[in-house]
């Protein structure tokens, strides 16, 4: 079996966010880049994959140089081989990099290929299933448990108050949502042993997005909110803020 | 010339708020743009049922009967997303529509990358905001889980928007001149091939509304204590009609379901109203609900983040305020 995982690398949780001096995107002065956190479910699920019952693993990634990061974080969790797509520049959209991993996934041919459910920067949830369309294969997004049997699987989507049941057959893509597993710590054997660790480097194959970011803005200040001082004593009057002036009740 | 296409969802063959505002801004954009919109919806529901999108401005319908189509399949399932998103893009294609609007619901994300790729499309999901200049459609899409806000526009013929839930107004047309016009699963060329996808079960958790939709919301930190003491928090939802969300402390620490999880890496909410109760305020937490349209925060700490981004908030023990508030409430409510 050949599995694949698609990984990026995204700002950190934490990062404060300033508009760059283009005004279309952040500033990334200062700001620690990490592996997307909905991607170590995906990385994850992989290893233990291989673990379990042998299998071929792979990290991909399009990005610029910088993305190797995400791949040697790949590498530290137990996955072999790594490949980078170099994009061009860093001006790509959700089209872009579903085209490129596509098509660098359809020389791979995986049998089962993962992602992470969405990436924390651009929150699409997109690119799983643009690039299944892409290559024609199913696709199951915000994947909580996941079962193989031979070609057949069966996987829980996590929906709005619940959950479904889909079966599909391999090859197919899975978005992984936390909760599919508990996600490995790196050991420091592991993290030394990644940093030698070849990663394969392809070219982009496409670069012609269907749309363009003009301008980038923070949200709009709020004004001082209205803070009552006397605990319980102040739930009547906060109630009738709610009604009379905020109108919500 | 741009036609607009509104995929209209329904779940359990109810439609939910957020299918009324797809429709009102669907007919809203074609009256900008001046162009033809049409709704399209795939469900059991009987003409009638469906005739109620007309309260919002629907006026041409098309209705595929959802056993029809899993009929195509033979088996006994629930639905296809593989199935449903060729269904979209077929009918999109062959009549020539450019813009294809879908709630951004788990529903509507599942669906939009598959129907962007078949119909040639640009996607942009989740957006808060469209707007058109000189015929070119731009959108706002919040990114880093709402810290920022992008305006970006679209450079193609064909895209497909998904629109974040409780942001859009759904708002009620004075007359009501929807037609339902039936199509089958054979024009559209709908096969058994396309069911690669197959939903065979949906287990739904009884009479919980869940955050992502809800209109209000009361959520409960660390500073509850323990999961002993998230009666209060439910209480207080119960008096006001809100759903229940979580910080991701209460939820690592196992008091609450990860499905209740606001911020960063949990559900991004916009409700009405967001009540935080012994919640600090992290850059992350705050992340998934700072678009909340009135924040109210209680908490002992006065220096607490949450306070600078609430509305509204009370300095003081949550275990004195929330019993008291919750009858302050039903005294008005
Ligand atoms: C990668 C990453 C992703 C993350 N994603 C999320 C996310 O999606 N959602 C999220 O919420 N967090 C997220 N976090 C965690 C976040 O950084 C905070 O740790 C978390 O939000 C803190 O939860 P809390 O406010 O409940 O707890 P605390 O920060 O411990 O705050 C408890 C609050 O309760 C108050 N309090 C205590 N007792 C009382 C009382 N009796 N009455 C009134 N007030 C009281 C205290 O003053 C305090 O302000 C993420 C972190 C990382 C690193």
């Amino acid at each position: 079996m050949k599995i694949a995982v698609c990984v990026s690398l995204v700002p950190d949780s934490t990062t404060k966010v300033k508009i760059g001096s283009s005004g279309k995107s952040i500033d990334e002065n200062g700001v620690t880049f990490i592996l997307n956190p909905y991607d170590e479910f995906a990385v994850e699920e992989a290893v233990q994959l291989k673990e379990k019952s042998g299998a071929e693993t792979y990290a991909i990634s399009f990005g610029t140089d910088k993305s190797k990061e995400a791949i040697k974080k790949a590498y530290q969790m137990g996955i072999e081989k790594g490949i980078l797509i170099k994009a061009s520049g860093d001006d790509y959209d959700s089209y872009t990099v579903a085209k490129n991993l596509a098509d660098a996934l359809n020389e791979l041919k995986p049998d089962l290929i993962f992602f992470g459910k969405q990436s924390i920067d651009f929150d699409g949830m997109a690119i799983p299933g643009m690039v299944a369309t892409l290559l024609n294969l199913p696709y199951v997004n915000v994947v909580t448990k996941l079962d193989i049997n031979g070609s057949e699987i069966s996987a829980e989507r996590e929906i709005e108050g619940g959950k479904e049941i889909i079966t599909s057959t391999l090859p197919a893509i899975i978005g992984a949502q936390k909760g599919l597993n508990n996600p490995r710590y790196p050991n420091l054997k592991s993290i030394m042993a990644s940093k030698s660790k070849p990663i394969e480097e392809k070219s982009s194959t496409y670069s012609g997005n269907k749309t363009e970011v003009i301008s980038m803005n923070l949200p709009p200040a709020k004004g001082k909110g209205k803070i009552l001082e006397n605990g319980a004593d102040s739930a009547a009057e906060l109630v009738k803020l709610l009604r009379d002036e905020a109108k919500i009740i | 010339m741009a036609k607009i296409l509104a995929y209209i969802e329904s779940k359990e063959n109810k439609f939910k708020n957020s299918a009324f505002e797809t429709v009102s801004e669907a007919k809203r954009l074609s009256g900008v743009l001046g162009c033809d919109f049409a709704s399209l919806v795939i469900s059991n529901q009987s003409a009638d049922e469906i005739k109620v999108l007309g309260e919002y401005g629907a006026e041409e319908i098309f209705r595929l009967n959802l056993d029809e189509m899993n009929s195509v399949k033979g088996g006994n399932i629930k639905y296809s997303y593989s199935a449903i998103s060729k269904a979209v893009s077929e009918f999109a294609k062959q009549n020539g529509y450019t813009i294809i609007l879908f709630s951004g619901t788990g529903f509507g994300k599942a669906l939009s990358p598959a129907v962007s790729i078949l119909t040639d499309s640009a996607l942009i999901p989740d957006i808060t905001g469209i707007s058109v200049n000189d015929g070119v459609i731009s959108v706002t899409k919040p990114v880093y889980a709402g810290k920022a806000f992008a305006e970006i526009k679209v450079n193609s013929e064909n895209v497909v928007l998904s629109l974040r839930p409780n942001v859009f107004k759904a708002e009620k047309t004075d007359s009501n001149n929807a037609k339902v016009t039936d199509i089958t699963s054979a024009s559209l060329n709908i096969s058994a091939d396309d069911f690669s996808t197959v939903v065979t079960e949906v287990v739904l958790s009884q009479g919980k509304i869940d955050v992502a939709e809800a209109d209000k919301i009361v959520s409960g930190g660390r500073g509850m204590k323990g999961p002993e003491n998230f009666h209060l928090i439910e209480e207080l939802a119960s008096v006001i009609g809100a759903a229940t969300g979580a910080s991701r402390a209460v939820v690592d620490a196992g008091w609450r379901p990860h499905s209740e999880q606001v911020g960063q890496t949990g559900k991004t909410v916009s409700p009405g109203l967001y009540i935080a109760c012994g919640i600090s305020g992290a850059i992350q937490h705050l992340a998934g609900m700072s678009s909340s349209k009135c924040i109210v925060a209680i908490n002992k700490d006065k220096d607490a983040p949450i306070f600078q981004v609430a509305d509204y908030g009370i300095i003081g023990d949550l275990f004195e305020v929330l019993p008291v508030l919750k009858e302050e409430f039903k005294k008005v409510l």
